[in-house]
């Protein structure tokens, strides 16, 4: 489970062009569930999952995992929760132009420095499960939208995390791939994984794999539903 | 370690697969970068051949020259000069030289012309007989026991049979020279035999002694300059390295312009650059790791350039002459300029240009990177 306990994040903190992106936020995260930060643009979404995920550190409050401070980490250990524990679906997929699919997908793992050849079948497996071995050789720009969205998906799994942050996944993604993209959120919910997904799309908000839904606005959250089925 | 390994290796393949991603902006900098190294390298490699010539060269020049000073300038020196300076204690092989220039006009070339001193068998000349440096030999287009004409400065021809050539060995000192013997030489000059000698060689017993040596013979000779061989060493190596410091002065203002165009080009990381750091913090990576790979990318790029700058530099100074630089470091000489350089290098030169272009580079390269990949990778997900 996540606890994120008065958390606030402020931005250029002391100078005129200060921000606070989230005011004292507390927030449980069930594990083995689909959890949506919904809410406006500018509601704090994005920066909430940034600090769940290890990306930034809250300006105060403190966030745990399975009751460890996860917040307050030196950067090296911050890293290797990011590496170890999280997955992640960037908005922009964030995929490195120029690089293979399977050389994309392998990457986070690569501090870890796996046999190669284990590696290489992980990622190869990962592309499998999404339909995409038939890429796996292939320059990610060359790809349709749908395709690197999934390629973004695989890369989040290579480590096999028990959490996957996506934020905003479906901003790019048409109708099709939308309901392709709720597939592929059933199929990890069903091996156990954790998700938490930031959107404020009603075709996933209102689909039968979320179970928690946070709705936050102005940096605050304003309520929390646990979805019954 | 096995797993330090594994992840320099991963960090290694990432680093080649980003170098080629970024191939011309690479190749740009390894372009430059290996310039500069040739350059320096080139006047590093010329510097320590020439030295080294000059030393081995003049291993074998007397000890102490006299010479004889007539209103400051350079005259015969009496030939009851050589008894003088065999009276004085801890000399000794006293014996006088003649030795002068020669300018060719039919090919606008100076010439050594010297009488060998008879201490090396090989270099005895009898009358009519010549021996001539590699340089004159192909200026002249002589060859062995062909005869070499030479017009003497009074306008007649003088005729001389070719015992020997020189070889490039000791190119330095001989590939201008042309060794009379000592009937042939007074005659070519027009010198009179009681005219005395271009300057008198001799031997210190004791070589701590050869200052002491020096003094005594400016006092019984207050004409007299009197040059040591350690003199004539210094002296040539302050000229050549006066040359040398100008050219490298001129050189460093290059490498100056290197670091900066290195630290905008290799290091000022485009927006490009700073989103992969971020997107690759994000997924794990370390600040270390960034640093690694970055690292990796810079000494790669140096190494290689320093490789390729240095065998060509090396290709350049001892296969091609040094073409490029030679006449500015060489001066005036007209035969020299072909003479070819035994192959020497100063490993202390190396690498210290090694450390002055390769360590700047790799900063350069890491000061930006280090403060881009300490920051939040929260930046990929704005």
């Amino acid at each position: 489970m996540i606890e994120v306990e008065n958390v606030s994040r402020v931005y250029n903190e002391g100078r005129p062009n200060e921000v606070r992106a989230l005011n004292d936020v507390t927030l449980r995260i069930p594990d083995h569930a689909v959890t949506v930060l919904k809410g406006p643009s500018g509601s704090g979404k994005t920066t909430l999952l940034s600090l769940i995920g290890c990306l930034a550190r809250p300006t105060s409050g403190r966030i745990l995992l399975d009751g460890e401070i996860i917040s307050a980490l030196p950067e090296h250990f911050m890293a290797k929760m990011r590496r170890e524990r999280f997955g992640f679906v960037f908005q922009r997929f964030h995929l490195i132009r120029g690089l293979s699919v399977v050389d994309n997908v392998m990457l986070p793992a690569y501090p870890a420095a796996p046999d190669y050849r284990e590696l290489r079948e992980r990622a190869m497996a990962a592309l499998r499960r999404l339909r995409l071995e038939h890429r796996a050789g292939m320059k990610v720009e060359l790809l349709s939208g749908g395709e690197t969205q999934r390629v973004a998906i695989a890369r989040a799994l290579i480590n096999d995390p028990e959490w996957v942050l996506a934020d905003e996944p479906t901003a790019n993604l048409d109708s099709a791939l939308v309901e392709q993209l709720l597939e592929e959120i059933r199929m990890l919910k069903a091996d156990g994984k954790s998700l938490v997904i930031t959107t404020h799309d009603p075709r996933i908000i209102d689909s039968d794999v979320v179970d928690v839904v946070a709705e936050m606005r102005d940096g605050k959250i304003t309520s929390v539903t646990e979805v019954e089925r | 370690m096995f797993h330090w390994l594994a992840r320099q290796r991963y960090l290694m393949d990432y680093t080649l697969a980003a170098m080629w991603r970024r191939k011309w902006r690479n190749l740009v900098l390894l372009v430059v970068f290996t310039l500069v190294v040739f350059l320096l390298a080139s006047v590093s490699f010329f510097g320590s051949a020439v030295r080294f010539e000059a030393k081995r060269a003049l291993k074998f020049a007397p000890e102490v020259m006299v010479q004889n000073l007539v209103l400051g300038r350079h005259a015969l020196a009496p030939a009851d000069w050589v008894d003088k300076l065999k009276g004085i204690r801890g000399t000794r092989n006293v014996r006088g030289r003649l030795w002068g220039y020669f300018y060719d006009q039919g090919n606008g070339a100076n010439y050594t012309v010297m009488v060998a001193d008879g201490s090396d068998p090989s270099l005895a000349v009898a009358p009519d007989e010549v021996i001539v440096g590699a340089g004159v030999a192909r200026v002249r287009e002589v060859e062995k026991l062909r005869n070499l004409l030479l017009l003497r400065p009074d306008g007649k021809l003088f005729k001389l049979r070719a015992k020997r050539i020189l070889s490039d060995d000791s190119a330095l000192l001989t590939h201008d020279l042309v060794l009379l013997s000592e009937a042939d030489f007074r005659e070519f000059f027009n010198l009179p035999r009681d005219a005395g000698f271009t300057d008198i060689a001799l031997e210190v017993r004791n070589r701590r002694e050869v200052a002491t040596i020096a003094n005594k013979i400016s006092q019984r000779l207050p004409n007299a300059r009197v040059v040591t061989r350690e003199d004539i060493l210094r002296t040539y190596e302050n000229v050549f390295s006066w040359r040398e410091g100008v050219l490298q002065a001129m050189l460093a203002a290059s490498l100056a312009a290197f670091a900066i165009f290195a630290f905008d080009k290799a290091s000022g990381l485009s927006a490009e650059e700073r989103r992969e750091i971020g997107i690759l913090k994000a997924l794990g990576w370390d600040t270390s790791d960034i640093l690694a790979m970055k690292l990796w990318e810079g000494a790669l790029l140096a190494l290689f350039a320093f490789l390729i700058g240095a065998v060509a530099a090396y290709a350049h100074v001892f296969l091609f002459q040094a073409g490029v630089l030679a006449p500015v470091l060489k001066g005036w000489a007209v035969l020299y300029p072909q003479a070819p350089l035994t192959p020497q290098i100063d490993r202390l030169q190396l690498v210290t240009l090694a450390m002055l272009t390769i360590v700047p580079f790799i900063a350069a390269t890491l000061v930006p990177v280090w403060k881009a990949a300490i920051t939040d990778p929260e930046v990929v997900m704005r």
